[in-house]
């Protein structure tokens, strides 16, 4: 068997752009991990250790072939197997479209981690709001689904987030936002919300929440 | 057959005394116990640097024989189908160790072997077992063998929580650890359950006492009813309605008393064919050692430089030890911050799954296994 088929080669951007984010050395909880190559190049490469969760079978199966502790459950449903502040990093890499509690899920990162990674296509983006214009409901490269087939369940913009954020009392530390392309936008403030296809949120807990 | 590539082919149990009169093994309890032979079959070879050994932990009621044929056997070893040329526990690959554990019935001393201090069977005056003395016997045959730090073990139900025993006691010992449709702890349904089974046995009269060696007559009707509900308990109400449905016995229905239901016929079926197999005393001191296995009281779960790496897996028709059993043991396991991967397989067939052919299990022991042989020990 060749073993190197099954070790990490170069990280997609999104992905090399969150490890960026994550401490060497760091314990790291990653929600939605895929087959998990994040987690993969982190333990390899950055002498990081941690845990996966997903719930596809198939890409499950490669995660445990390459290593990664993973588990095998629901995100909306399994956070509460973890304890308090046992991890320093928690990653949910475009995943909080496709679950159905975001706000909870939310609340138990910042109880597990000290620092949170979010990953989110924009639904604001100008050319989902052409589409919406014309009538029909958004697609595009980062959401390529129909809407009756698509996993992704709770679009939001970037500035809806942002105040969900708020409310949950997370500070966003830093912001990255990317072309519909995968182009990083060098670009702050509210008009990412149109010209952002994605982006890439690091947060820290312990904000104090907007009490509504 | 015993042809088919996929098969180690012919084995034979051996035997080997681990513990003396002289050199006993101390249990949990403070009692001691010696001699004590223990009957194991090995399979694949053990590699130069001695860095492929995985050792199988059988379940209540196993035996040493998990793989391959028995000469003029009508079917192969109990795990044959995880085990051999190319299976998840490949054979040209691993090395693989499975022996039967104290207390048992199938070669290795229990409490119907003969004391050979006064020349009867131990009876019930043998001592009470713990899961870590299983673990005791299996080191020194892991010793005896010739075999260091261990690439794995692996074992389903009681055998689960023999490798999760190993593996908090001895971490050292062990690089991987596979706990499947096992327990940390019993509920008190599962007690309830083997309190009913152990009832029927020593209210059987035949028991007498425990000596029925010397009446040459054994508790049969006990023994018989105690497995007949443990099975119930070992699959899903769906794989009996799957297995069996309403389906009569015979052409017609003869309602009364006797076996008129096919469920019925498989029962009594399945408690003959044990009864050939198995001892009463055995299923006793067996049964007993699970109730009071709680390993997370028992350990201290202290951060570890090279912790264990485990696998936990579940079934979601097991209502035995439910999935809830295992996540308690990814919780405990998790929280101390040791590597720790959990499924739960989707399955019709409740417990009992762990010995079957699933194609989600079988590929999740194949990659395990397969990224543990690369990583080493």
């Amino acid at each position: 068997m060749n073993a190197s088929v099954w070790q990490s080669g170069p990280l997609r951007a999104d992905l090399a752009l969150v490890a960026a984010q994550i401490p060497d050395a760091s314990r790291v909880l990653d929600l939605g991990c895929g087959s998990a190559t994040l987690l993969s190049y982190l333990m390899a490469e950055r002498g990081c250790s941690g845990t996966g969760v997903e719930i596809d079978p198939d890409k499950v199966l490669k995660a445990i072939r390459r290593g990664v502790p993973i588990i095998e459950l629901d995100v909306d449903r399994s956070l509460s197997e973890f304890s308090d502040a046992s991890y320093d990093v928690c990653v949910l890499s475009r995943t909080i479209q496709t679950i159905q509690r975001p706000e909870h899920v939310l609340e138990e990162m910042a109880r597990i981690a000290g620092l949170l990674i979010v990953s989110v296509p924009n639904f604001g983006w100008w050319g989902h709001r052409l589409r919406l214009l014309r009538g029909r409901m958004p697609m595009s490269k980062e959401l390529p689904y129909s809407w009756y087939d698509t996993p992704n369940i709770r679009h939001t913009t970037l500035v809806d987030l942002e105040t969900l954020f708020d409310k949950l009392g997370l500070t966003v530390v830093k912001r990255f936002t990317f072309t519909e392309d995968g182009r990083r936008l060098r670009m702050q403030g509210a008009r990412a919300n149109l010209t952002a296809g994605a982006a890439v949120y690091v947060l820290r807990p312990g904000g104090r929440p907007r009490t509504s | 057959m015993h042809h088919d590539p996929g098969s180690v082919g012919l084995v034979e149990t051996r035997s080997v005394r681990l513990f003396t009169a002289d050199a006993p093994l101390t249990l949990a309890s403070g009692r001691t116990l010696g001699p004590i032979d223990v009957a194991y079959e090995t399979y694949g070879t053990l590699n130069a640097d001695g860095s492929n050994a995985v050792v199988i932990c059988h379940a209540l009621t196993g035996d040493a024989h998990a793989a391959g044929w028995h000469a003029g056997a009508k079917g192969p070893g109990w795990w044959d189908n995880l085990i051999g040329p190319g299976k998840p526990l490949d054979t040209d690959r691993f090395f693989v160790i499975s022996s039967n554990l104290l207390g048992g019935c199938m070669g290795t001393t229990g409490p119907s072997t003969v004391n050979p201090e006064t020349g009867n069977v131990y009876g019930l005056d043998f001592p009470l077992l713990a899961i870590q003395d299983f673990v005791e016997v299996h080191r020194a045959l892991v010793r005896h063998l010739g075999v260091g730090r261990l690439l794995g073990v692996i074992g389903g139900s009681m055998g689960g929580m023999q490798a999760l025993e190993w593996s908090l006691r001895y971490p050292d010992e062990v690089a991987n650890a596979a706990i499947i449709a096992a327990s940390s702890r019993l509920t008190a349904q599962n007690i309830a359950f083997s309190a009913v089974a152990r009832r029927a046995i020593m209210d059987d009269p035949n028991f007498a006492g425990g000596h029925y060696a010397d009446t040459g007559q054994s508790p049969d009707i006990g023994l018989s009813i105690a497995r007949m509900m443990a099975h119930i308990t070992y699959l899903s109400e769906d794989a009996f309605t799957e297995k069996f449905g309403r389906a009569p016995q015979n052409a017609s229905r003869r309602p009364g008393f006797g076996v008129d239901f096919a469920v019925e016929s498989y029962l009594g079926h399945q408690a003959e064919v044990f009864l050939e197999r198995f001892d009463a005393l055995s299923y006793l001191y067996l049964s007993r050692v699970m109730d009071y296995f709680d390993p997370f009281a028992a350990h201290e779960l202290v951060a570890r430089r090279r912790p264990v790496n485990y696998l936990v897996v579940s079934f979601d028709t097991d209502w035995r030890f439910s999935s809830a059993h295992s996540r308690r043991i990814v919780r405990r396991l998790e929280s101390a911050r040791y590597p720790v991967t959990f499924r739960d397989i989707t399955s019709p067939w409740g417990h009992d799954s762990f010995l079957l052919v699933i194609d989600a299990y079988h590929d999740t022991l194949r990659a395990w296994f397969d990224r543990a042989l690369e990583v080493g020990v």
